[in-house]
């Protein structure tokens, strides 16, 4: 590990913006982490309340975004803070989703489409063959729909939401079943809640396609030492939180099920 | 008869190689202690565990330093009775001794939680007396030679395993308290626990730590452990397994000529990965033969040459 990445830097917060009722989106500047690769994560204090770990949404010149859905005690907090506020940053942290030049699927459930669409930003030069499929409970809560459709090639965007506000009604694995019994893609990306996750690997190893997920679990320190946020014999902050299938195959076991709570219990997921 | 030069025995326990996971590292799950063991440890310390499920404090719980981390975990645990579970998982699954750490916040808590972790095959245990950033546990009970010896007392008492003791260096004779724990019936010594630190961030004028204070552990506190073994192996016969900022082989190597007869490794962990140990026991056993010494034994307290 470099130090000077796990080095905390206070920073201003340079823009905040609304996404969707529950989800902003915060630009920093900081030097480290606007050299992040997609999929990595930075970790966010929020000064006298929490420390969080993000995914890196989009890097810009010396900045970094996140994007921040408001469920707890730390982003109820930081949701609250404007433009000028202080905040630390160590990061990036993590490895990265893998550019794959052939023909690729990507699947955003909520926050996880950040990661994607910045990764897409990423393909769009190497990929021309490239589907977008991201769901929501409802229309309001559809986050990046503008980015994306500049991102995404004609067409390639498929979105769904539970109560058919917008786009299709369904899951967002549903279109999948289809995609993959009529295209031949040769990687899916993914990001998102991990029962989604599970249900999308299980998919894709039906069709023999290669995945790259995203994982979350409970994160203290970021860099691999505290054993929080392990799954299997993996370390989610520094030997992911990109998995391949190979990898997600040997965590079979745990993936969609079980992860460890703030006691280091084994609970559900 | 050509054993291999890395094996070493510490208070009954046979060890593939002289390196050993810190506690408070990974450590919760078998699967993570093992990975661990696939990294080249000879042996595993677990988390701490209490007698009741914690959830430690808030974050931030680790910070940066110059040559080191800061760490307020507040002992997370799942409590003994959840955790002799995954211990009785980890003896399926972890290919090297399974050394648990235990507190309480009594002498009968200790002796409580490791009756329990023998019971559910622990192959020895390490007792934490000795961390710096929770109340009425650990260095509170490791920095007063009277509780420190009741506490070692009952655990003897309760346990047929080989008990260790982990020092802190936060005292002014670590050699007095380590006295006082092999008077009550110690099997080895840990030295050393983290130094206990704090980091202020100059511009919003705060502690970082939610806890405030912390633990320094990581290359900074490595000259502070060597002269804490030093000084221990001029005082006491026991094994001492030395601890504190050992990333590279010539760090253990240096541990061992000041009186360690194995060491931990935490820290480099992070700092390097889990593969770390392979690379120390690469190293150690190059200098071994180099220096013609048949056994890391032979190199304990080569360092003293009053």
């Amino acid at each position: 590990m470099r130090t000077e990445l796990n080095t905390l830097r206070t920073t201003p917060i340079l823009s905040v913006k609304t996404e969707s009722p529950t989800v902003k989106t915060f630009t920093l500047t900081d030097k480290l982490c606007a050299k992040a690769q997609p999929g990595q994560f930075l970790m966010l204090w929020i000064p006298q309340v929490d420390e969080i770990p993000l995914s890196i949404m989009n890097t810009e010149g010396n900045t970094v975004a996140v994007s921040v859905k408001a469920v707890g005690d730390a982003t109820r907090h930081l949701h609250q803070m404007k433009k000028g506020d202080t905040v630390g940053v160590r990061g990036p942290f993590g490895n990265s989703f893998t550019e794959t030049r052939g023909k690729v699927l990507l699947v955003g459930g909520g926050t996880g489409t950040a990661p994607l669409l910045f990764l897409a930003k990423r393909l769009q030069a190497a990929s021309k063959r490239l589907a977008f499929v991201i769901g929501a409970k409802t229309k309001n809560e559809l986050l990046f729909i503008s980015d994306l459709n500049h991102v995404c090639p004609e067409k390639s965007l498929i979105t769904t939401t539970e109560d058919g506000t917008y786009g299709l009604q369904c899951l967002v694995t549903e279109p999948l079943t289809r995609l993959l019994a009529e295209q031949n893609f040769d990687m899916i990306y993914t990001c998102g809640p991990e029962l989604m996750v599970s249900k999308i690997f299980a998919l894709a190893e039906q069709h023999g396609v290669p995945v790259e997920a995203s994982l979350e679990r409970l994160m203290r320190c970021g860099i691999g030492l505290c054993g929080s946020c392990v799954i299997g014999k993996y370390r989610v902050c520094k030997d992911g939180p990109v998995f391949n299938s190979s990898q997600l195959r040997q965590v079979k076991d745990e993936l969609g099920i079980s992860k460890l709570g703030f006691d280091g219990n084994r609970i559900p997921v | 008869m050509n054993s291999n030069p890395l094996n070493v025995r510490i208070a009954g326990l046979k060890l593939r190689n002289p390196t050993l996971l810190a506690s408070g590292i990974l450590g919760y799950t078998a699967e993570s202690l093992q990975r661990v063991v696939e990294g080249g440890a000879g042996a595993v310390v677990t988390k701490s565990v209490g007698v009741a499920p914690r959830m430690g404090y808030a974050n931030p719980t680790v910070v940066q330093a110059s040559g080191g981390l800061i760490n307020a975990m507040g002992l997370p645990n799942p409590g003994i009775e959840e955790y002799a579970d995954e211990i009785i998982h980890a003896k399926t699954v972890v290919q090297a001794p399974l050394i648990v750490s235990v507190f309480g916040y009594s002498a009968d808590e200790y002796a409580l939680v490791a009756k329990k972790a023998v019971e559910a095959g622990a192959d020895a245990v390490e007792l934490n007396v000795s961390c710096p950033h929770v109340k009425l546990t650990g260095s509170e009970i490791g920095q007063n030679p009277k509780l420190l010896k009741e506490v070692v007392s009952k655990v003897k008492a309760a346990v047929r395993k080989p008990v260790i003791v982990k020092l802190s260096p936060n005292v002014t004779d670590i050699a007095e308290t380590a006295k006082a724990a092999l008077k009550a019936g110690a099997d080895a010594l840990t030295a050393i626990n983290t130094v206990k630190a704090l980091a202020i961030d100059a511009e919003t004028a705060l502690p970082v730590l939610s806890n405030v204070r912390g633990g320094l552990s990581g290359p900074a506190i490595k000259p502070v452990a060597l002269r804490c073994v030093y000084d221990l192996y001029e005082q006491v016969k026991t094994p001492i397994i030395g601890c504190g900022g050992i990333t590279t082989w010539r760090d253990a190597v240096e541990f061992f000529l000041a009186g360690a007869s194995a060491v931990q490794i935490g820290t480099a962990v992070a700092l390097e990965d889990p593969d770390v140990f392979q690379a120390v026991n690469r190293g150690v056993e190059t200098y071994l033969k180099k220096k013609r010494y048949k056994s890391v034994q032979e190199v304990v307290g080569v360092a003293h040459r009053t």
